[in-house]
């Protein structure tokens, strides 16, 4: 059990190591709104899978190797995490019950908020956001969740992972 | 075995770790006291942005390998009269520099120093569109400091602002909180270079109605923030705007280097000590940082 229980702890956290790369690879100038937020969607992943396992404190981490890795002001990226991370656990329960599609606009909801505490917080230190692009990111990834809960259920049940 | 419910939720986590995390910012937002902290965060996560740049670097491996005979001929032999013309400029500087030393020395003033410069690979750029900022491959291993002032073959492309082992972040001019101290080449005047947080343009402020200043105007670095060396390329104007109901006329410059897509850039090494002990041999300095 224990042999278990840390291996999939590699492969946890081996889909973050991706997720982090993933939100580092450059894009081009017209898309760089269309960046999905695929770490913000994995620890809703996580959490709703396996909330007694991964939970707050992991998504805190998680929060501040993105603020590092971004650059932006530390401890934002983690406050944004750490608050989605609660909120799927408060719904984890129903959140599985929903089909995908509607998981979806549940997705859509979170990225918002972890959106607009992250652009809120980034103001602070001078960089200003006053238009509604900060919003696409959030779109962009509500419709790519079903892929990317298929993918990660598809990981975890390989690995056995529980 | 694995609980079905378990008792309640983490409050009491939750709110520590946003108490954690927002004197986090606080204190990052106050001064530099988490600067330990991010670099040694950044240690962790060098390996991260090293595998985010293998596809690139794969790719320009790939298009050396498949690279057309006649196209490198053809790039070959222009550089061949590129180098010619760089000589031929060498020639005439080595001559202009000794007078321009004599001249200073009859004006009693302090010669001027070649900087050393470090060559640079870029590997990463931030993903955020409010932060105009990438990542170059030099950490404080390689003696980067913050504030160091980065070139490319353009002009000037920013300052270091965070400083990790082995990797560093520069700030570029376009940033949106970004100045620079500048001149204009033709006569001197001084002003401001902001970055507007927009790509490929630059503000230059608080020039008054009735100042020198039209659209072509180079303008070179004016050291007097004391961070960047006297007289690099910055941007040229682009446009002058005269608005009789505004204190000040609305210029816009547009950055000289290419701050898009220059993959190798110069870190230059200068600072005030330096400048008094190096002046014997400014050549040698110049070919020594090239292996620092």
């Amino acid at each position: 059990m224990n042999q278990h229980s840390s291996g999939g702890l590699m492969i946890i956290l081996g889909t973050f190591i991706v997720a982090l790369m993933l939100s580092q690879i450059p894009l081009p100038r017209i898309m760089e709104w269309w960046r999905p937020e695929f770490v913000a969607m994995f620890v809703i992943y996580w959490i709703m899978a396996l909330p007694q396992r991964f939970g707050v404190g992991s998504a805190w981490i998680i929060g501040l190797l993105l603020d590092v890795l971004k650059g932006s002001v530390l401890g934002i990226n983690a406050i944004a995490l750490t608050i989605i991370a609660y909120g799927t656990l408060l719904m984890h329960k129903r959140l599985r019950m929903f089909p995908l599609w509607q998981q979806a606009f549940v997705i859509f909801a979170l990225i918002v908020l972890n959106q607009l505490i992250f652009y809120w917080l980034q103001a602070l230190a001078g960089t200003k956001a006053d238009d509604l692009h900060f919003l696409i990111p959030a779109v962009v990834s509500a419709l790519l969740w079903p892929w990317v809960f298929v993918l990660l259920r598809g990981i975890r049940r390989t690995f056995k992972i529980s | 075995m694995k609980p079905i419910f378990r008792g309640g939720l983490p409050r009491l986590s939750f709110f520590l770790l946003i108490l954690g995390a927002l004197s986090l910012v606080i204190a990052d937002l106050r001064g530099d006291s988490t600067r330990n902290i991010r670099s040694a965060i950044s240690i962790i996560l060098t390996p991260v942005q090293w595998l985010v740049d293998i596809p690139t670097g794969v790719a320009d491996d790939i298009s050396t390998v498949l690279v057309d005979r006649t196209a490198l001929i053809k790039d070959n032999n222009q550089l061949r009269s590129n180098s010619i013309q760089l000589e031929k400029k060498v020639q005439q500087m080595m001559m202009l520099r000794a007078e321009n030393v004599r001249l200073r020395d009859l004006l009693n003033a302090s010669a001027r120093v070649d900087d050393q410069v470090q060559l640079a690979e870029l590997i990463g750029v931030n993903p955020d569109p409010f932060q105009h900022q990438i990542i170059l491959d030099k950490g404080s291993e390689d003696g980067v400091f913050v504030g160091q002032p980065v070139l490319d073959a353009g002009g000037v492309m920013g300052q270091v602002v965070e400083v990790a082992l082995y990797t560093n972040r520069t700030m570029l001019v376009t940033d949106g909180r970004h100045a620079l101290p500048v001149e204009v080449v033709r006569n001197g005047m001084r002003a401001i270079a902001l970055g507007k947080g927009s790509h490929g343009e630059l503000d230059i402020t608080h020039v008054t109605d009735n100042a020198d200043i039209r659209v072509g105007d180079l303008l070179v670095t004016s050291a007097l923030g004391g961070r960047f060396p006297y007289g690099y390329p910055l941007a040229k104007i682009v446009s002058v705007k005269r608005d009789p109901s505004r204190k000040f006329m609305i210029v816009k410059a547009k950055p000289a280097a290419r701050l898009d897509n220059s993959r190798y850039v110069l870190m230059v090494g200068n600072s005030a000590s330096e400048q008094s002990t190096g002046t014997q041999q400014p050549a040698a300095n110049g070919a020594a940082a090239g292996d620092n």
